[in-house]
């Protein structure tokens, strides 16, 4: 390379695409999340009608009862890309896998209380399909939501949803072995405490407007179950009655928990702040699905902590609401 | 280190089944016909999902690991190419045009894979198959979004690429991608697996990322090369499971023969007829040239699928339909598309140009039944009226094929003196292809292709002024609307390479002379 | 018979691997398109971790070789300790 170059003005005609120029108020510098994300989404001149669908365009904002004027206002507040994604979910299965490796060699497991372990897995196990559902879930927001500022992020939450349905296989195979998987399989289907819940996952799934989706299973389900579970049940009672290694064998739950309820959040409150009308389906939605998961999760609170389980659900529930009346909805 | 640490007791198959295909199960509160509404409308059956094995059997902690890596390396050479103004390090700015015709063409199609796989990926009732599916996702938008990041730098010192995603939902030659993925997926989800994670991840994938990715590397753009290899390893994965799926449909019932059978002859073509697109671009655009489109056609085409499909014989399935027509068309589409282009310069967002005396000296070497009785002297007359001063811009539009949607530029098998013409009859109107095979996927299918929004007769309608024009307008210029409708800047996004801004900037940060009759 | 292949990125990273692949198939042919190494054999080709960490010193997880492969052809099988590529015809 040619050191005169760095003397020789060499001027850029400009500073990003025109099509992300659009959404950031003109030719500026743009970020990589704005590059990856604004004008990604076709929207005009399709050719053919999805022979699967054929009431509607391949992508189409008439699948939700959500109108905004712009998708695009439905931005991510982590500003995932993908490589940003991936390097964080790398960074917290290094974290993991130390865990992991930490707990086997402690023999931390051995140490455990049975009574705890199998209250761990009678618990934790069932919830592998859970999180199988809120994959299932994402990746049908992905593929039938509309721009990309909203769907690229729901397929991130579908494969961090399996990652979830993972961790907990491999806690299962950890605490005990291949025979606790199928056990946690059989409570799932047949088990009373578990009915209403999994009735709930399988309701979630025939859900056509992927906006009413979003709500479902990620704001309203998701909402109560990880703190119920994670909090409640795993920080607040496992790990003080010597169950330590479970609490770190699912350390990544809580903590991507919290991290992408600020994006379920955000995209809440930017679809409210569309219309009225938005936001009377957002109160509809919310309302009607926070309440359908509390009363699936009741019979599971009390599974996992007993008496105090019905107050740690309403604890749960009181802390969405306030969640909620923070993106501008009012319940 | 991996899941290995934590359960010893089972191996990588039973471990990978207890984290995929073990968490789903039957729903009996919704009926399994409710939640997977759309798995057997295409006469697919299947009876044994378990039957399916899974490819790669990559967790997703293993996933981000190695994702992650690669990312890490990647931009840190994006970034490295930014700083050091590595766009300067293009041995010809010609070159660059190849990259517009990337960026156009072919990262739009990333964008609908990612969604097209989000579909299937919820679609299919086998577990592994919904996996792989959602890996495949996530990845091709990766794609989208690592190529939009490494020709940024590009787009920020050339014209042709600021504009790209518009053009592609407008520019008459972008509907052939466009309505090429576009079909896919908007097919059921068997069709799709096969249009794309086989017909297109497998067999012609190689046919599409060489010419690109050894263009690059030839031509001294480091940024591109880094791009390519790091998607290539992606590519596998995505290999696999088009093969493995194939398999595994062929496998499930003998009555799935025929069917697929008739989505390989298809998609062959559909993908054949698209490709003309890079083998234009590997004859015509990489100022140091790599191999030629023949070359590759006769490596991956003819060696590699003949392999395969010799391979799938056990099954029924014999190669493609239009396999000998695509082979005979090796020594010729090349030079057909870029007439076309050059003739169309007006109209298309990038540059065109007549290839140097030693670049046509290559392809009549390349070429040495074709070129030189053909098409070199379309070109030499080109060139004369060029050095003339009648460097001619066609304004009238052509006729397109109603199917792959590319103007009619095709000749007939063993005449290439002869355009070649097809048509049907279909309720009342009459439609035109480009070959037997477009005519025959047409009549498979009618009720989809009338559908298509072909560009030239959307333009004749009216359909492409910008907003509040008026045609009735004392000295309305129509071509002169559609581009305002393209949003091309007219002057600085097309004509001719010479005399082109990317021309004059390009010599002045390389600080050589101004050009004069540039080309060598 | 057709023959398999499989290529890698030419880097440090990727040495080990193609090391054990000439190791484990004697009919393994090397090329070297630009800034790769691709390995063709007859018929099928074998990757062995056990044969990889010999040359490294270190354990090797068989599926780092995602971080650097480039291409493949024919059907794969893999599990812990051997992932193989081979035709049917």
């Amino acid at each position: 390379m040619n050191i005169d170059l760095q003397a020789r003005e060499i001027t850029p005609l400009r500073q990003t695409y025109a099509h992300v120029a659009k959404y950031i108020g003109g030719d500026k510098a743009a970020s990589r999340y704005q590059e990856a994300t604004f004008g990604a989404q076709p929207m005009v001149n399709f050719h053919y009608r999805p022979t699967w669908d054929p009431n509607h365009e391949l992508f189409d904002a008439g699948r939700s009862k959500i109108v905004l004027s712009d998708w695009y206002v439905l931005k991510d507040p982590r500003q995932f890309y993908y490589a940003t994604w991936t390097m964080t979910r790398a960074r917290q299965q290094d974290a993991m896998e130390a865990n992991f490796q930490f707990v086997e060699q402690r023999g931390m497991v051995g140490k455990m209380p049975d009574g705890v372990r199998e209250k761990a897995l009678t618990v934790l196990m069932p919830l592998r399909h859970a999180a199988w559902g809120a994959n299932m879930n994402n990746a049908s927001i992905c593929a039938y939501g509309y721009g990309t500022a909203f769907t690229a992020p729901a397929m991130f939450h579908a494969m961090d949803n399996l990652g979830v349905a993972q961790y907990l296989t491999r806690l299962g195979l950890t605490l005990g072995d291949p025979q606790c998987l199928e056990a946690g399989k059989q409570a799932w289907l047949n088990a009373p405490e578990w009915q209403g819940l999994r009735r709930l996952v399988e309701d979630s799934f025939v859900v056509q407007d992927p906006f009413e989706l979003f709500v479902a299973q990620n704001f309203a389900l998701d909402g109560l179950l990880y703190p119920l579970i994670y909090g409640g049940f795993v920080d607040d009672h496992v790990a003080l009655q010597g169950g330590t290694a479970v609490a770190m064998l699912t350390s990544f739950m809580p903590e991507w928990h919290d991290e992408s309820a600020r994006w379920v959040d955000a995209v809440i409150k930017a679809a409210g702040a569309g219309s009225d009308a938005n936001r009377a389906w957002l109160r509809d939605w919310t309302g009607h699905w926070m309440d359908r998961a509390q009363a699936a999760l009741s019979p599971i609170a009390r599974l996992a902590l007993g008496e105090t389980g019905e107050t740690v659900l309403s604890d749960a529930r009181e802390q969405l609401q306030a969640r909620l009346a923070k993106t501008g909805i009012a319940v | 280190m991996d899941t290995r640490v934590a359960s010893k007791k089972l191996g990588l198959k039973e471990r990978y089944a207890a984290m995929t295909r073990g968490l789903g199960w039957e729903t009996s509160y919704q009926p399994m016909d409710k939640v997977f509404p759309y798995d057997k409308y295409e006469g697919i059956k299947i009876h044994d999902w378990d039957k399916w094995q899974d490819p790669f059997r990559l967790t997703m902690d293993a996933y981000w690991k190695y994702q992650g890596e690669k990312e890490k390396k990647l931009y840190a050479v994006i970034e490295a190419f930014a700083q050091n103004n590595g766009q300067l390090g293009v041995a010809d700015a010609r070159y660059v045009n190849a990259l517009k015709l990337f960026i156009q063409g072919v990262t739009p199609l990333e964008y609908y894979a990612h969604r097209g796989f989000a579909h299937v990926g919820r679609q299919f009732t086998g577990e592994g198959a919904r996996v792989a599916a959602q890996m495949q996702s996530i990845d091709e938008l990766r794609h989208y979004q690592t190529e939009t990041h490494a020709i940024s730098h590009y787009n920020k010192y050339f014209n042709g690429m600021h504009h790209s995603n518009h053009w592609f939902d407008r520019v008459w030659y972008l509907s052939v991608p466009k309505s090429f993925f576009e079909d896919a997926c908007t097919g059921g989800p068997f069709e799709f697996l096969t249009a794309v994670s086989f017909s297109f991840e497998y067999v012609l994938t190689n046919l599409l990322f060489v010419p690109f990715m050894s263009g690059a590397a030839h031509n001294g753009d480091m940024s591109t090369v880094t791009f390519g290899f790091s998607a290539q390893s992606d590519e596998s994965r995505h290999m696999t499971l088009g093969i493995e799926c194939i398999k595994f449909l062929l496998e499930q019932d003998p009555d799935n023969v025929p069917i697929v059978q008739r989505w390989i002859d298809k998609w062959f073509w559909r993908g054949y007829r698209l490709l003309t697109l890079v083998a234009m671009m590997q004859d015509y655009m990489l100022p140091k040239r790599v191999m030629s489109w023949k070359e590759a056609w006769e490596m991956y085409a003819e060696e590699n699928g003949g392999a395969l499909f010799k391979d799938l014989a056990r099954y029924g399935i014999r190669e493609p339909a239009g396999w000998k027509q695509a082979c005979e068309g090796k020594d010729h589409i090349s030079h057909q598309a870029w007439n076309t282009f050059y003739n169309y310069n007006a109209a298309a967002p990038f540059h065109t140009w007549i290839p140097s005396d030693e670049e046509m000296a290559w392809l009549s070497e390349k070429y040495p039944t074709t070129f030189d009785k053909y098409y070199r002297p379309r070109l030499e007359f080109f060139r004369e009226q060029q050095q003339a001063g009648n460097r001619f811009y066609n304004k009238t539009l052509p006729m397109l094929c109603t199917t792959c949607q590319i103007p009619m530029l095709f000749t007939e098998e063993g005449d290439a003196s002869k355009i070649c013409y097809r048509d049907s009859d279909y309720k009342a109107y009459k439609y035109h292809f480009c070959s037997d095979h477009c005519k025959s996927i047409f009549d498979h299918e009618p009720e989809k292709y009338v559908q298509s929004w072909l560009p030239v007769h959307q333009i004749y309608q009216g359909h492409c002024f910008p907003d509040g024009t008026d045609p009735t307008a004392e000295g309305f210029d129509p071509l002169m609307a559609v581009l305002k409708y393209y949003e091309m800047e007219v002057g600085r996004d097309n004509f001719d390479f010479e005399g082109s801004e990317d021309q004059k900037n390009f010599a002045m940060w390389k600080g050589e002379a101004p050009a004069q009759g540039e080309q060598k | 018979m057709s023959d398999v292949f499989i290529a890698f990125q030419h880097n440090e990273e990727s040495r080990p691997v193609i090391d054990a692949i000439v190791a484990d198939n004697p009919n393994a042919v090397l090329t070297h398109p630009t800034g790769l190494v691709k390995i063709n054999a007859p018929g099928s080709l074998t990757i062995r971790r056990e044969t990889i960490e010999g040359l490294t010193g270190r354990p090797y997880d068989l599926q780092a070789i995602h971080v650097n492969l480039v291409t493949l052809s024919g059907h794969i099988d893999e599990d812990d300790d051997q992932l193989t590529l081979s035709w049917k015809h």
